[in-house]
């Protein structure tokens, strides 16, 4: 259910806020440069039942302002530093108008999200100095991380601030990818913009790819058949699949006990190599697409109840490891309420006792009595292995549900080129998270406007909460318990 | 006529000991790599991989010394210094701890307490050259390996000190020799007490799960690794080979201690052939199953590292009282 609403500036502040008390959440904000002015989008959504709410608020193209919500909504707050730093929107009384996405070496006054931006210009005259806070005190000493790391892993700069081992602040900073991906999409047809949507984040093109069609098939007003629709759930859970089984591998490595990692990376491989056969792709790309989906064959079930059955054992090695359990009980504790106030998604947020699931508020197959969403409430490292290690069983049930009734093939319904209202939103439970993707279509059916959320976003300032009072030495298994993506994030 | 053949019989015993002594040095260099590749290798095996081969770290040292020898700017001697001093204290070490004979021409100086020195010296410089970078990293394994080293240490005193109450010394060849002539010293408690706090202690010291991991890339999580970041080249290749050459050393003097059998105590040529062979067994044996044994471990959370340290110091510290009363020292 769709609700879209204008409102003034001044008004925008009250309609957030009664929209959040009604349990709301603040799931997208996005700005786009009309003829005649600056258009900023506040997308709410809650579920079940799916009810979602777009505040479209008109400012003025050459002074744009608006009053900060980022007091009502922290997530908020960190769309329009966001939407400062790319669009040069200005958000009013924003109780921390720090740069975000703007690195050093940006070129003072260039906004690379503005029609008349034109390619980036060379490295210039810098935004000025971008100090971190400095923790100050006896015995108090800093050391810096990255962005390149030792390890395959994607660049962000990590700024400790430590007492003996013992972490009292932690600054994340990202936005080392900035590949404008945003921009890449307007003016592509929404066949051409599938593949950039299945490479926001490389581990998460089936989820991308679906927030990305199920935008345009709304904005087109598209409708998709039922067994395309079964198909899609059953690429989504495969995807949850071979990531959830990966990071439950890497956290046993990551103290240590490497032969469970050896174990999971054989079942990773296996799990890609039936992708392969399912899509054509070890990611799983090409499976979805704007419309349908295409199935080249389907998976085979008693290998991968097979599988099933390895992922089990390598938990339960894992669980009844003393010392592995050790490292991972109580580790890096992230509160409910901390959860809840900076809008964590995903695993993250289920390990710290919030249930939702957008495969619940946001359902766009109906999945039935087979998904079940595990929910544990200490917030610890374990918490979150256990969410995973849960929601393989229930991935794997579904699976096996979704592939009894289907056929491998091509099952779309092409998206027309100009019917429906032009915009659409796409909600889907990716393996990391809710993704938000809304797009926008210019009258001649290309994309003028792509806007992704991934729940990267909304988690990575939860990792130096669950931090503090954790000790150095934790904070790489801390990090790949929350393993966040930094592309996905860096748009 | 009969003392110039006491003479040469003496330069025989002077002969086949100094041979034996170097013979230690040369097979705890040239097989050090080559035990670390045998652990490597052992456990890729247990995790089902292919593994690469046992020569690799021969290799890998072959690649560092050809490549171009890189300092940081503003360290000064202590990081220069680190890497030979490493290698050196192991290969003294090596010439003094009895693996192959306990009749060497420094048998008389090979005292617990020098070695013990030796070994801190090692560590010590090495921890002073991860200060000199100067870097975060450098600094923090630097403290990690000092706080494992405090711990480390009275506890290889006090258990080779538990063998040393029989023997009546402090002397490591004669400590050694006694026990090889009465091997019921070794069954007794303070033996077994003493072999498990030193085992864990080696642990510790050369920088093994469950302590430290020696495979992992997390710069946050290292002791070792943390100090040596900084190191490339050839430097890199004589900080390895002389983390290599500790573990054979201290795996050979856990031998020695524990497993005596074999070791030569006169002259004989054979004697001394005999006990480098048995060496190279009991080193390899002792390293595969510290292997296997690793592939089931899984790394502490550092703050319970002096937990474990020190439950195996009191092993030690039971090990010494139980050696002072059942060998009736506590009755004189």
């Amino acid at each position: 259910m769709l609700t879209v609403r204008d409102t003034t500036p001044d008004e925008l502040p009250a309609a957030a806020e009664q929209l959040l008390a009604d349990g709301g959440r603040l799931a997208l904000v996005a700005a786009h440069h009309d003829a005649d002015a600056v258009r900023i989008v506040h997308l709410f959504v809650s579920g079940p039942p799916d009810t979602r709410t777009e505040l479209h608020t008109r400012l003025d193209p050459a002074a744009p302002e608006l009053p900060s919500i980022a007091r009502l909504s922290f997530p908020g707050g960190r769309f329009e530093r966001e939407m400062r730093d790319l669009h040069g929107v200005v958000p009013l009384d924003h109780p921390l108008p720090r740069r975000l996405v703007r690195h050093f070496h940006w070129p003072r006054g260039w906004y690379p999200m503005r029609p008349d931006a034109g390619p980036p210009p060379p490295f210039a005259e810098p935004e000025g100095p971008y100090p971190f806070l400095e923790a100050e005190g006896d015995g108090v000493y800093e050391i810096p991380v990255g962005p390149v790391h030792a390890g395959l892993i994607e660049p962000g700069h990590f700024r400790f601030s430590v007492v003996g081992e013992t972490i009292i602040k932690l600054k994340a900073r990202l936005w080392f990818v900035h590949k404008g991906i945003e921009q890449l999409f307007q003016g592509r047809t929404p066949e051409t913009g599938l593949a950039l949507a299945e490479r926001i984040s490389g581990d998460t093109a089936v989820g991308h790819a679906l927030a990305y069609c199920l935008a345009v098939e709304e904005a087109t007003g598209t409708t998709v058949p039922e067994p395309a629709r079964r198909a899609r759930a059953l690429l989504l859970e495969l995807e949850r699949l071979h990531n959830h089984i990966t990071d439950i591998g890497a956290l046993c490595n990551d103290v240590g006990h490497g032969i469970l990692n050896n174990h999971a990376q054989r079942i990773r491989e296996h799990l890609l190599r039936l992708n392969h056969g399912i899509t054509g792709h070890r990611l799983l790309r090409g499976g979805v697409v704007p419309g349908g989906a295409v199935l080249q064959a389907l998976p085979d079930r008693d290998r991968l109840r097979a599988l099933g059955a390895d992922i089990r054992e390598v938990v339960a090695l894992a669980l009844n490891h003393g010392v592995v359990l050790d490292r991972f009980t109580g580790t890096a504790r992230l509160s409910a309420q901390a959860a809840r106030d900076l809008g964590c998604l995903g695993y993250v947020a289920r390990a710290s006792g919030l249930p939702d699931d957008a495969r619940r508020s946001h359902p766009f197959h109906d999945y039935g009595e087979t998904l079940t969403v595990p929910v544990h409430d200490t917030g610890d490292v374990l918490a979150r292995f256990l969410v995973r290690a849960e929601e393989i069983d229930t991935s794997l049930a579904l699976v096996d549900h979704l592939a009894a009734d289907l056929t491998p093939g091509r099952t779309v319904t092409p998206p027309a080129r100009d019917h429906g209202p032009r915009a659409g939103n796409g909600i889907v439970e990716g393996w990391r998270g809710t993704i938000t993707t809304r797009v926008e279509l210019a009258p001649d059916g290309t994309l003028s406007r792509v806007k992704p959320v991934d729940p990267s976003f909304f988690n990575w300032p939860a990792l130096p909460v669950a931090l503090a009072d954790t000790i150095v030495p934790d904070f790489p298994l801390t990090n790949k318990s929350f393993n966040l993506s930094y592309a996905g994030n860096d748009l | 006529m009969s003392g110039a053949h006491a003479v040469s019989a003496l330069g025989a015993v002077r002969g086949v000991g100094a041979a034996a002594m170097v013979a230690q040095v040369v097979v705890v260099i040239g097989g050090a790599p080559l035990l670390t590749g045998l652990m490597r290798q052992v456990r890729a095996r247990m995790e089902g991989r292919a593994g690469a081969g046992i020569a690799q770290p021969w290799r890998d040292v072959r690649k560092l010394m050809r490549k171009e020898p890189i300092t940081p700017v503003r360290t000064g001697p202590a990081f220069r210094a680190a890497p030979l001093l490493l290698v050196v204290t192991a290969g003294v070490i090596a010439a003094l701890v009895p693996l192959v004979s306990t009749a060497t021409p420094v048998s008389g100086s090979a005292d617990l307490i020098l070695v013990v020195a030796v070994l801190a010296l090692g560590t010590v410089s090495l921890a002073l050259a991860g200060l000199d970078t100067g870097t975060a990293f450098g600094g923090m394994g630097a403290s990690r390996e000092m706080t494992v080293i405090a711990l480390v240490e009275p506890t290889i005193l006090l258990s080779v000190f538990a063998l040393s109450i029989p023997a009546g010394s402090t002397n490591l060849p004669a400590i050694v020799a006694g026990a090889e002539h009465h091997p019921g010293r070794l069954a007794s408690p303070a033996g077994a007490l003493a072999a498990v706090a030193l085992a864990v202690v080696v642990l510790a010291e050369t920088g093994r799960l469950p302590v430290d991991n020696p495979a992992t890339h997390l710069e946050l999580t290292m002791v070792h690794e943390a100090m040596v970041l900084e190191y490339s080249g050839p430097d890199l290749a004589l900080v390895e080979l002389g983390s290599q050459m500790r573990l054979t050393v201290l795996l050979g003097l856990l031998a020695s201690l524990f497993a005596p059998w074999g070791i030569a105590t006169g002259a004989s040529v054979g004697a001394a052939c005999l006990g480098l062979l048995l060496l190279a067994v009991k080193v390899a044996v002792l390293g595969v199953l510290l292997a296997a044994a690793e592939v089931f471990w899984a790394k502490l959370r550092l703050f319970r590292v002096p937990e474990l340290l020190a439950g195996s110091f009191l092993l030690a510290l039971l090990a010494v009282t139980a050696s002072y009363f059942l060998t009736g020292e506590g009755s004189r």
